[in-house]
C-alpha cells in the first residue's frame, strides 16, 4: 500500500515547468508574424520535447522510488488567496497516475506536432495553429500535474478555450465555427456542474488541495468528514459531489447526454482531432474521475488482500453511463460515412468503456484502457489524416478504396491501429486493456448488464473499423483524380505510434501486471501463472471469438469488393430503417434542436424582451422623469428665478428712474421738498406729542 | 382792536403769515433774484418771532433774543451778499436767471 | 392788539405780497424795502429800538440796495419770458407754503393758553447790548466777524470777472 513520501524532490520542485515551457511557446508564436513558421514550429516542437524529457525524468524518478518500494507522493503547494481565515491553495503533484500521463501526453503530442508541420504545410495560418496547440499542450499538462481542483478547473478550462480555438480554426467555414461553438457550450453545461462539486467540496471540506500532508480533499480525513454528510436523496456528501464532478468529467469526455460536440468537432485540421478529440483532451475527463477517485469511492470497504468490496452510487452511475455510451456511439459508428467520423463515435465509444472501466475496475483498469487507447487513437486519426491528404482533401469513405496499393506506408501503420482498437487477441495493446475491463465487468457485483454490453460493444467496434478500412482500403478506388502517399515526416509518427500500439499491451497482461502495480504502489511480479484464472482464459477466449465474429462478418458484408460511390451501403438495403435511424445519429441533435435549444432560444427572447420592453422601459421612464425634471428646473429656474430676479431688476431701474426725477436739477424743486418735508415732520412731532 | 389773546399771537401770526409769503415766493417764482428776495422775508420773519418772544418772555434782561436777532441780521446780510454774487455769476455764464432752465445738476 | 400793530402788520404783509407778486423786478425790490421797514418799526413798537435800527441800517440800507443793483447787473435777460414769471408748477408751491402757514398758525392759535400776557417794558440800553457783546457773546461775534470778512472775499471773488471771460 501507499507510503506516502511529502517530501520534496529536485523534479518535482520544477514541475511547474512542463507546462509553462509550451505555455510560454505559445505567448511567444502568438508575437511571431504569418510567415516565421520554420520559428513558430520550432518554437512549439521544442517546448514540447524539453517538457518530454522534464517528464521523462519525473517518471524515471517515481519509477525509481516505486522500484525500490516507497511509493511516491510528493506535492508542492502554496497559498492563492487568503481572506481572513479561510484560503484557497494551488499545487502540483507527482505520483504515478500523473507520471503516465505526462509522459503520455508529452509524447504523444510530440509525434502529432511533427506531423503537423507535414500536414498544415499547405495551410496559410501555421503559426496561429502552433500557437494554440501549444497553449492546448501547456493546459493539458497543466490539468494533469494539477493538485488542486481549483487549478485543474482552470486549466480544465484553458484546455476547453483551445479547443474552441482549434475546432473552429478554419473559422471562414460556417460549420466549423459552428462546430467549436457546439463544442465550447456542450462541455459548459458539464462545468458548471463541476463548479458546483468544486463550491460544495470547497464549503465542506474548506480545502481544494487533492493531498495536503494529511488535510487534503482526498485524503481520509476529509473524505470520513463528507462521508458524514448527507445531502439530499439519500447520497452522501462525498457521493453528491463525485456526481457532480462526473457530470463536468461527462461533459468533456462526451458521455452521453453531452456527446453531442464530439462528432462534429472532426470539423477542425485532423492534427486537432488526434491530439485532442482522441488522446488527451477528452481522457482529462477520464482522468479527472481518475484523480478524484478517493472521493467516489469513499465508504467502500476493502478486504484484506485489498480488494474493494461493493461499490458507492457515484460509481455505479459512472459505470452505467460508460457503458450506454459505450454501446449507443458504437451504433452510431455502424452507419456513418465520414472517416473522421466513425473514428469520432469510436473515441466516444472507447470513453465509455474507459468510465466503465472505471467504475467497475479501479483507478489502473480504467487508465490503461486510456493510455492504449490515446496511441492507437491518435494513430488511426493521423492515419485518416494521411488518407484524407492523400485523396486531396477528400473524407467520405465512399470516394475513397483500393488505397493499400499506393498508400502503403499508411496502409501498415492504420491496419496496426485499428487491430489494436478492435482488441484482437494477444498481440495488440487494445486487447489488454479492453480485457481488463470486460474482466472487472465480469466480476462486477451490482449487475451483469455492463458486461454484456461492453462485449456487444466490442463486436460492433471490430465491425465498423473493419468496415472502415474495407472502404477506404480495400475494393476499387472511386475517387477523383490520383491517391498518392503523404510525405515521411508524417509517416514516421505513424510509425511509432503503431510500434506502441503493439507493445504496451504487455505492461497490463494478467502474467505481469505491471501498471496496475505501478500505480497502486505495490510490487509486480512476471508471472504466467497469472493466467491461471479460471475465468481469465474464458474470457480471453470469449473476446477473441467476439472480435473475429465482427472482424469475418463485415469482411464478409463489404470485403473487397468493387462497388460504385453511389450505391447505397449492404447493410443499408438490409435494414433501412435501422440504417437510417443510425446514420441519423438517432437524431439526438435535432431532439436537442426541438427541446434544449428550442427552449432556450425561447428564452433569450423572453430576457430580450424583459431587456427591451421592461428594464429599458424603466430606464426610459427614469430618464424621461429627469429629462422632464430638468425641463420643469429650467422653467422654474426662467420663470421664477430669472424671470424673478429680472424682473425685480428691472422694477429697480424703474423705479431709479423715477426716483432720479426728483434730481431735477431744478433748486425750487429741491426748496419744495424740502420745506414738505419740514411740514410733515412738524405735523408728526406735534402729532406724537399731542397723543 | 382785540383779537388775540395776547400780543404775542398777533405777532407770532405776523411772522407766519410772512415767513409763508416769502417761502411762497420761494418756491413759485422763475427768477433766482426773487427766490432771495423770498429767503430774506423769512430770515425776517424768523428775526420777528425772536424779538416778539424776546420781549414777551421772562427774563428780557438776559437780552437773549435780541443778540440772536442781531446776529442773524449779521448773517443774512453776508449771506445775502454773497447769495447776489452768485446769481450774478451764474448770470455772466447762462445769460439768464431762470430757474426753470437752471437743471444742469439733473439727476 | 393795537391799532399802530395792525397797520404795520398790514403794511408789511401788503409789501411782501407785493414783493413776491409784483412782476417787474424793481418793484419787487422796491416792496422788499418796505417790507424792511416795516419791520423795523414793529421792531421800534415791540421794545427792541436796537434791534430796530440795525434792521434798518443793515437791511434798508444794504441789503435792499444789494438787491437792486444785483437786479440791474442781471437785466439782460428782460426779454419777455415765455410762460410768465411764475414757474409751470407753481400751484405746488402755493401748497406747501400753505400748508406751512397752516402748521405754524395752528400751533400758535393751540398755545395760546400757554403764552405769556403782559409784562413790563424792558429798558434796554446800548451799553447793556454791548457788554453782552463783549461778554457773553464775544465768541459768536468774532465768529460773525470772521464770517463777514470770508462772505465779503467770497462774493468779491464769486462776481469776479474771470481772466478771458467777455463783460
Amino acid at each position: 500500500m501507499f507510503t506516502p513520501q511529502i517530501t520534496e524532490s529536485a523534479i518535482t520542485g520544477i514541475l511547474w515547468l512542463i507546462p509553462a515551457l509550451p505555455i510560454v511557446a505559445s505567448g511567444l508564436i502568438a508575437l511571431l508574424k504569418q510567415p516565421m513558421r520554420r520559428l513558430s514550429a520550432t518554437l512549439a516542437i521544442g517546448s514540447l520535447s524539453c517538457s518530454l524529457l522534464l517528464s521523462l525524468f519525473a517518471f524515471g524518478h517515481v519509477l525509481v522510488g516505486w522500484a525500490r518500494g516507497s511509493a511516491v507522493r510528493e506535492t508542492v503547494n502554496f497559498t492563492w488567496i487568503q481572506v481572513g481565515t479561510a484560503h484557497v491553495d494551488l499545487g502540483w503533484i507527482l505520483d504515478p497516475l500523473a507520471a503516465v500521463m505526462l509522459v503520455m501526453v508529452t509524447f504523444v503530442g510530440l509525434l502529432i506536432f511533427i506531423y503537423s508541420t507535414g500536414y498544415m504545410a499547405h495551410d496559410e495560418n501555421y503559426t496561429r495553429f502552433f500557437c494554440f496547440m501549444s497553449l492546448f499542450a501547456g493546459a493539458m499538462l497543466g490539468v494533469v500535474i494539477a493538485n488542486s481542483l481549483l487549478l485543474l478547473f482552470m486549466c480544465w478550462e484553458l484546455v476547453g478555450l483551445t479547443s474552441y480555438l482549434l475546432i473552429g480554426f478554419w473559422y471562414q467555414k460556417p460549420l466549423a465555427s459552428a462546430a467549436a461553438k457546439k463544442a465550447f457550450l456542450t462541455t459548459r453545461i458539464g462545468d458548471v456542474f463541476f463548479l458546483l462539486g468544486m463550491v460544495w467540496l470547497f464549503a465542506q471540506t474548506g480545502t481544494l488541495l487533492f493531498y495536503n500532508a494529511g488535510m487534503g480533499s482526498m485524503e481520509a480525513l476529509k473524505l470520513g468528514g463528507l462521508l458524514a454528510t448527507p445531502s439530499g436523496l439519500g447520497l452522501t456528501a462525498a457521493g453528491a459531489i463525485g456526481l457532480l464532478i462526473f457530470a463536468g468529467a461527462a461533459g468533456k469526455s462526451g458521455q452521453i447526454p453531452l456527446h453531442v460536440w464530439l462528432p462534429d468537432a472532426m470539423e477542425g485540421p485532423t492534427p486537432v482531432s488526434a491530439l485532442i478529440h482522441a488522446a488527451t483532451m477528452v481522457a482529462a475527463g477520464v482522468y479527472l474521475v481518475a484523480r478524484v477517485y478517493p472521493l467516489m469511492q469513499a465508504g467502500v470497504q476493502f478486504s484484506s488482500t485489498g480488494e474493494a468490496m461493493g461499490t458507492t452510487t457515484a460509481l455505479t452511475v459512472v459505470t452505467w453511463v460508460g457503458a450506454v455510451t459505450a454501446v449507443f456511439a458504437a451504433l452510431i459508428a455502424v452507419a456513418q460515412n465520414d472517416i473522421k467520423r466513425i473514428l469520432a463515435y469510436s473515441t466516444v465509444s472507447q470513453l465509455g468503456y474507459m468510465m466503465a472501466g472505471l467504475g467497475m475496475g479501479g483507478v489502473a483498469v480504467g487508465m490503461f484502457h486510456l493510455i492504449t487507447h490515446a496511441f492507437f487513437k491518435a494513430l488511426l486519426f493521423m492515419g485518416a489524416g494521411s488518407v484524407i491528404h492523400g485523396c486531396h482533401e477528400e473524407q467520405d469513405i465512399r470516394h475513397m478504396g483500393g488505397l493499400k496499393v499506393e498508400m502503403l506506408g499508411t496502409f501498415i501503420p492504420y491496419a496496426v491501429g485499428m487491430l489494436a482498437l478492435c482488441g484482437f487477441p494477444l498481440f495488440f495493446s487494445g486487447f489488454w486493456s479492453k480485457d481488463g475491463i470486460l474482466e472487472a465487468a465480469q466480476h462486477w457485483s451490482i449487475a451483469k448488464t455492463p458486461f454484456y454490453m461492453l462485449v456487444f460493444g466490442a463486436l460492433l467496434t471490430a465491425f465498423y473499423m473493419t468496415r472502415q478500412v474495407s472502404y477506404v482500403f480495400f475494393g476499387n478506388w472511386r475517387g477523383r483524380g490520383e491517391p498518392y502517399e503523404s510525405p515521411s515526416v508524417m509517416l514516421m509518427p505513424l510509425a511509432i505510434l503503431a510500434f506502441f500500439a503493439i507493445f504496451l499491451g504487455a505492461i497490463g497482461t494478467p502474467a505481469w501486471p505491471w501498471f496496475r502495480a505501478f500505480l497502486e504502489g505495490h510490487a509486480a511480479r512476471f508471472d504466467l501463472t497469472g493466467f491461471r484464472d479460471p475465468g481469465l482464459l474464458t474470457l480471453m477466449a470469449t473476446s477473441s471469438v467476439v472480435v473475429l465474429l465482427g472482424l469475418a462478418i463485415a469482411w464478409w458484408t463489404y470485403g473487397d469488393k468493387r462497388v460504385k460511390a453511389e450505391d447505397p451501403d449492404t447493410l443499408e438495403r438490409a435494414f433501412p430503417t435501422i440504417w437510417t435511424l443510425l446514420e441519423g445519429k438517432f437524431y439526438i441533435d435535432e431532439l436537442y434542436g426541438v427541446t434544449v435549444i428550442a427552449f432556450y432560444a425561447w428564452w433569450a427572447r423572453v430576457a430580450d424582451w424583459l431587456d427591451r420592453r421592461v428594464w429599458g422601459g424603466i430606464v426610459a421612464g427614469i430618464a424621461w422623469l429627469f429629462r422632464e425634471g430638468a425641463q420643469l428646473s429650467r422653467l422654474f429656474d426662467l420663470n421664477w428665478v430669472d424671470g424673478g430676479f429680472d424682473k425685480g431688476c428691472e422694477e429697480l431701474a424703474n423705479s431709479g428712474g423715477l426716483m432720479s426725477r426728483i434730481e431735477s436739477g431744478r433748486v425750487q424743486i429741491y426748496l419744495r421738498l424740502l420745506a414738505l418735508a419740514v411740514v410733515l415732520l412738524t405735523a408728526i412731532l406735534i402729532w406724537s406729542s399731542r397723543g | 382792536m382785540t383779537g388775540f389773546a395776547t400780543p404775542l399771537t398777533g405777532y407770532l401770526l405776523v411772522a407766519a403769515l410772512l415767513f409763508a409769503i416769502g417761502l411762497a415766493g420761494a418756491l413759485t417764482r422763475r427768477n433766482a433774484i426773487l427766490v432771495l428776495i423770498g429767503i430774506e422775508l423769512m430770515l425776517n420773519a424768523a428775526n420777528l418771532n425772536l424779538i416778539a418772544f424776546w420781549r414777551y418772555l421772562p427774563h428780557p434782561e438776559a437780552l437773549t433774543g435780541m443778540m440772536f436777532a442781531i446776529f442773524s441780521i449779521a448773517v443774512a446780510a453776508a449771506e445775502a451778499a454773497v447769495g447776489l454774487g452768485l446769481v450774478i455769476s451764474i448770470h455772466r455764464h447762462a445769460h439768464t436767471t431762470d430757474l426753470d432752465e437752471m437743471n444742469r445738476m439733473k439727476g | 392788539m393795537s391799532f399802530v400793530f395792525w397797520l404795520l402788520a398790514a403794511i408789511t404783509v401788503a409789501g411782501g405780497l407785493a414783493a413776491v407778486l409784483l412782476k417787474n423786478l424793481v418793484h419787487c425790490a422796491l416792496a422788499l424795502t418796505v417790507v424792511f421797514a416795516g419791520l423795523a418799526l414793529l421792531f421800534l413798537q415791540l421794545d427792541a429800538q436796537f434791534a430796530g435800527f440795525a434792521q434798518i441800517l443793515v437791511y434798508v440800507g444794504a441789503v435792499a440796495i444789494l438787491v437792486v443793483f444785483a437786479i440791474l447787473l442781471t437785466r439782460s435777460s428782460e426779454t419777455p419770458k415765455d410762460g410768465g414769471v411764475f414757474s409751470r408748477t407753481w400751484g405746488a408751491g402755493l401748497a406747501i407754503s400753505a400748508a406751512v402757514f397752516a402748521v405754524l398758525g395752528w400751533v400758535v392759535l393751540q398755545s395760546e393758553a400757554g403764552l405769556p400776557r403782559e409784562i413790563s417794558v424792558p429798558n434796554v440800553t446800548v451799553l447793556q447790548i454791548g457788554n453782552a457783546l463783549m461778554g457773553r457773546y464775544v465768541l459768536p461775534l468774532e465768529i460773525v466777524a470772521l464770517l463777514l470778512t470770508a462772505a465779503l472775499i467770497g462774493a468779491v471773488i464769486v462776481a469776479m470777472h474771470e481772466k478771458g471771460d467777455a463783460k
